[in-house]
């Protein structure tokens, strides 16, 4: 059995800044006490452009406004949840407000997506982010299922100067990208698996989940497609629904609340303006958070949606032709 | 050095003529907070005339120039008259403020020639100047940052986060000046949140602490004077001690006056008086 190489997306998003670190002397990267291995080499190496501002996520970003402002590029990087949510009005007042009428690039990375902190608990379970960071004007939002996207974004992130966030999982996952072939990176997503009728549609750790779900499938005959959206935010909505158009259902999968505005409210908001017939059936979290403790898959089978579960329900939805009356049961069970 | 006596009297016309274009202001602008913007008049003009402020009206980019960002953006009414008469931008202007399509509204943003960042939400500029003081460190420039903080605005938590940072990066080039009119919204700061022991709260954050008498021309123009040249390695502080609502007498005893407008008839009976 060949073994399957893991990587976090943090680890090589991080390794390929410090390596531009040493041709862009305008890189500053700027932690609130987060660490990681390659930030103990930026802080060796890069003494005059590392800042670790403490737990302190207000300054982090307040700090990286008034370095951006100045011309640099900046990295901030901090626990999701905690980046997002504790200093959303830094993020709205200097990064995105500001940034409409000034040049600045700030990226903030932050690592914990969904529950990838799974057994820490509601605080550093992240929800939310996607649709509060979607929110915000002239704001980028990226969410990389895989090492090489996370790597690819580096390149982008230096070129395009907004402010960013960058929604990274916390675990070492295994690569997605590496047999994928040539695709516009800024086209925002990809359609890793081709199949037909159904497909999913999902971000970051889920895409993982999604191929799962299709493997399982392919078990039994059925083969279905895999959208991963990596851009949440400017999403290419034309070109998206380019693909979704060709499929009978739809189905999304996310660690986020149902219908709060994350993959799911964006694709359903692209069908709604479109007039189509096609299903949609939304897999997350219910509308409140986990204090029982557990491992993601404990998480995901608590709120219906581990994989024998969507496996099992887009079967029967086959069986009975994907009507309205069998996706009505489905909700209401 | 010493200030002439007739330069400090021509700084002196000069804020009896801020204060009366601000009172006009209010006047075509209700809405603006004329009390927290009469408060640091004398502030601006010596920043401005004083020249302490190295500033280029025609070249607001200018790489070596000091940054100023006026954290209590809703006390910064006064500043429009100045910067019009600096040419940020042209003097018509002020007779636009809060009208329709203007960009001079009741809180500045950069929109509007002179003015670094977006002010409006309390809290932020302190924040902001340490991330330009380092920034302008690195690019090995000379200019200070310098911060106009009102002393409610010491309430905000994320303020004391900026205040342990400045000291421990050693952020000798900025200068923070707390517009210290011991009035917010609603009362006296002492009866929401006693904010006394202010010096000493400072001096325990590892911080240069200078106090001044925020409506006294002559001692701010020698202070701020001093503390540009200081070259002690800290980040400075002065704490001016001010009037919320200087000039007004109905507003200076009043504890509410940060909501509160005056009406045409009662500008033009302080206009007159000041003159």
């Amino acid at each position: 059995m060949s073994h399957i190489q893991t990587k976090r997306m943090r680890d090589v998003l991080l390794e390929k800044i410090y390596n531009k670190m040493y041709e862009n002397k305008k890189i500053f990267f700027v932690s609130a006490d987060f660490g990681s291995p390659v930030l103990d080499k930026v802080r060796e190496n890069f003494e005059d452009r590392f800042i670790n501002v403490g737990i302190a996520e207000q300054n982090l970003i307040n700090v990286s406004t008034g370095l951006a402002l100045e011309g640099f590029t900046v990295y901030a990087y901090a626990i999701a949840p905690f980046l997002t949510m504790r200093a959303y009005e830094q993020i709205r007042v200097n990064l995105s407000i500001t940034s409409q009428i000034k040049e600045m690039n700030v990226n903030l990375i932050g690592v914990g997506a969904g529950v990838s902190y799974d057994m820490s608990g509601p605080t550093h379970h992240c929800f939310e982010d996607l649709t509060i960071m979607g929110a915000l004007p002239n704001f980028i939002v990226f969410s990389p299922s895989d090492w090489t996207l996370a790597e690819r974004f580096v390149d982008f992130s230096i070129r395009v100067k907004k402010p960013k966030y960058i929604r990274l999982d916390s675990k070492p996952l295994p690569g997605i990208y590496e047999g994928v072939g040539e695709f516009n990176f800024e086209d925002g997503f990809c359609e890793l698996l081709k199949g037909e009728e159904v497909c999913i549609v999902s971000t970051g750790y889920m895409t993982h989940k999604a191929l799962k779900v299709a493997e399982e499938l392919k078990k039994n005959k059925i083969n279905i497609s895999v959208i991963d959206l990596f851009l949440v935010k400017p999403l290419n909505e034309d070109l998206l629904f380019d693909h979704l158009k060709e499929y009978t259902c739809i189905v999304t999968i996310e660690e986020a609340f149902i219908n709060k505005g994350g993959v799911d409210s964006l694709v359903m908001n692209i069908l709604r303006d479109r007039d189509t017939d096609i299903r949609v059936l939304n897999f997350g979290f219910k509308d409140q958070y986990a204090f029982h403790i557990g491992s993601r898959s404990y998480l995901y089978k608590q709120n219906q949606f581990d994989k024998e579960n969507i496996v099992r329900i887009i079967r029967e939805l086959k069986l009975k032709n994907y009507s309205r009356a069998a996706l009505k049961g489905i909700m209401l069970a | 050095m010493e200030m002439s006596s007739s330069f400090l009297e021509s700084l002196r016309q000069k804020a009896m003529w801020v204060r009366q274009e601000t009172l006009e202001i209010h006047k075509i602008a209700p809405e603006t907070r004329i009390a927290s913007s009469l408060s640091d008049i004398e502030i601006f003009v010596v920043l401005y005339y004083g020249k302490i402020l190295h500033v280029d009206s025609k070249n607001i980019r200018w790489e070596e120039r000091d940054r100023f960002i006026i954290s209590k953006g809703h006390g910064a009414i006064s500043l429009y008259p100045i910067l019009a008469d600096l040419g940020f931008f042209n003097k018509e202007e002020l007779k636009r403020v809060c009208q329709e399509g203007t960009f001079l509204g009741s809180i500045p943003d950069p929109v509007i020639p002179g003015f670094e960042t977006v002010n409006g939400s309390l809290g932020h500029g302190l924040g902001v100047a340490c991330g330009m003081a380092l920034a302008l460190k690195r690019k090995e420039v000379d200019g200070k940052v310098f911060v106009l903080l009102g002393d409610g605005e010491l309430y905000e938590g994320s303020v004391w986060e900026a205040i342990m940072f400045a000291s421990h990066h050693r952020l000798d080039n900025i200068i923070l000046i707390i517009d210290n009119n011991k009035i917010s919204m609603l009362d006296y700061c002492k009866n929401i949140l006693c904010l006394e022991h202010l010096e000493e709260k400072f001096n325990a954050f590892n911080w240069n602490v200078n106090t001044v008498n925020g409506h006294s021309i002559e001692d701010l123009y020698n202070m701020l004077n001093d503390l540009k040249k200081n070259t002690v390695k800290q980040p400075k502080v002065l704490i001016a001690d001010t009037t919320k609502g200087k000039g007004v007498p109905q507003m200076e005893a009043d504890s509410l006056c940060h909501i509160k407008s005056l009406k045409e008839e009662e500008i033009d009976k302080i206009i007159k008086e000041l003159k």
